[in-house]
């Protein structure tokens, strides 16, 4: 392996960004493919579907053996809002291999005692993201219905290029919030990213579903990454 | 069940042999590039070996990490690359415990 290889996969993985290394089994060679790089041909589509599925795996390409390894920051889910929802969202997001960290400055909701195991944050979303930002492998719900503590991190979201944003809510509180987002600079396309009402259309009723709904959702848009964005230019 | 989102850099074995590298050390990485039947490790697992074979990572949970450290150091001095291959089906193993059954094939190559 090239010693610049390593250390730039190293630096790739450090700072949570994909990145897929492709070594020729046949003399050695290696190289770094990050996501959205152009690659032509077979060897290109698998190294898409490496980036898709986080599978590694060996590939034939022009009569020649590549072995690709593909090296995907695991994914997490940022809950704002310490509810009802989150209360079963948490440990289902878990065993589902999405670790959760859930915010929530009002500390009546955001207690030990209502989530225990699980990452919360007593704080508002302002102070938490700065010291941990979002990120493409990112996903974000917001959940406390309260434009106080959900907008902020919202638009973070949709700047960071969270893979998924989700905002609890009625149509109606939706093209309000819709609103409040465009005159905090978000540009209509960017709003249109986000999934509101919340969660899959399962007629989820129980807080329980509705968190069902909404990992369904996050799973869905974690595993057709990037086939989204090529629809929407087609 | 491991939560952290971020490196686990006191353990993750590509960021060893980059710390080995720095330290002037001669590095081989192994990696598991194809597996069949009960493999306990997945394809894309790493083994990281130093000259005088020390190693972080597993490429087997411990069934062939021996072989592939000789092998590892055998790499280090030609600065050739290698394919191994184990069958791990082995009744012995198998009695003492080990998730074994499988068959890997681990690519052995010199850091630089």
């Amino acid at each position: 392996m090239d010693p610049y290889v390593l250390k730039t996969l190293n630096e790739e993985r450090r700072a949570r960004r994909a990145a897929v290394l492709v070594t020729d089994l046949g003399d050695g060679r290696d190289r770094i493919v990050r996501e959205g790089d152009p690659v032509a041909g077979d060897l290109g589509m698998a190294i898409a579907k490496a980036f898709r599925t986080g599978n590694s795996g060996s590939v034939e390409a022009e009569g020649r053996t590549f072995f690709l390894n593909a090296h995907l920051p695991r994914p997490r889910l940022v809950v704002i809002g310490a509810v009802h929802i989150s209360q079963a969202l948490a440990p289902m997001a878990r065993i589902a291999g999405y670790p959760v960290e859930i915010i929530d400055p009002r500390t009546a909701f955001a207690t030990p005692e209502r989530f225990p195991d699980v990452a919360l944050h007593a704080e508002w979303p302002e102070d938490v993201l700065k010291r941990a930002p979002l990120d493409s492998y990112t996903a974000l719900a917001a959940v406390t219905h309260d434009p106080k503590i959900d907008d902020f991190a919202l638009k973070a979201a949709l700047d960071a290029g969270c893979f998924y944003v989700g905002a609890l809510g009625s149509r109606k509180t939706h093209a309000k919030r819709v609103e409040r987002l465009l005159a905090l600079g978000a540009g209509a396309e960017q709003i249109a990213r986000i999934h509101a009402p919340i969660g899959l259309d399962i007629g989820a009723a129980s807080p329980a579903e509705i968190a069902v709904a909404i990992l369904a959702q996050t799973i869905h848009a974690f595993r057709s990454r990037g086939l989204e964005a090529k629809g929407a230019v087609a | 069940m491991d939560d952290s989102i971020y490196l686990d850099e006191a353990r993750d074995p590509l960021i060893i042999a980059e710390g080995w590298m720095k330290d002037g050390k001669d590095v081989a990485i192994a990696t598991v590039v194809e597996t069949w039947g009960s493999a306990p490790r997945p394809v894309g697992s790493h083994l990281v070996i130093d000259a005088e074979g020390n190693f972080h990572g597993s490429v087997s949970g411990g069934c062939v990490e021996g072989a592939v450290v000789t092998e590892a150091i055998d790499v280090i001095g030609s600065g050739k690359a290698r394919m191994l291959e184990f069958g791990v089906a082995d009744e012995t193993a198998w009695q003492v415990g080990l998730s074994c059954g499988g068959r890997i094939k681990v690519y052995v190559e010199r850091l630089g």
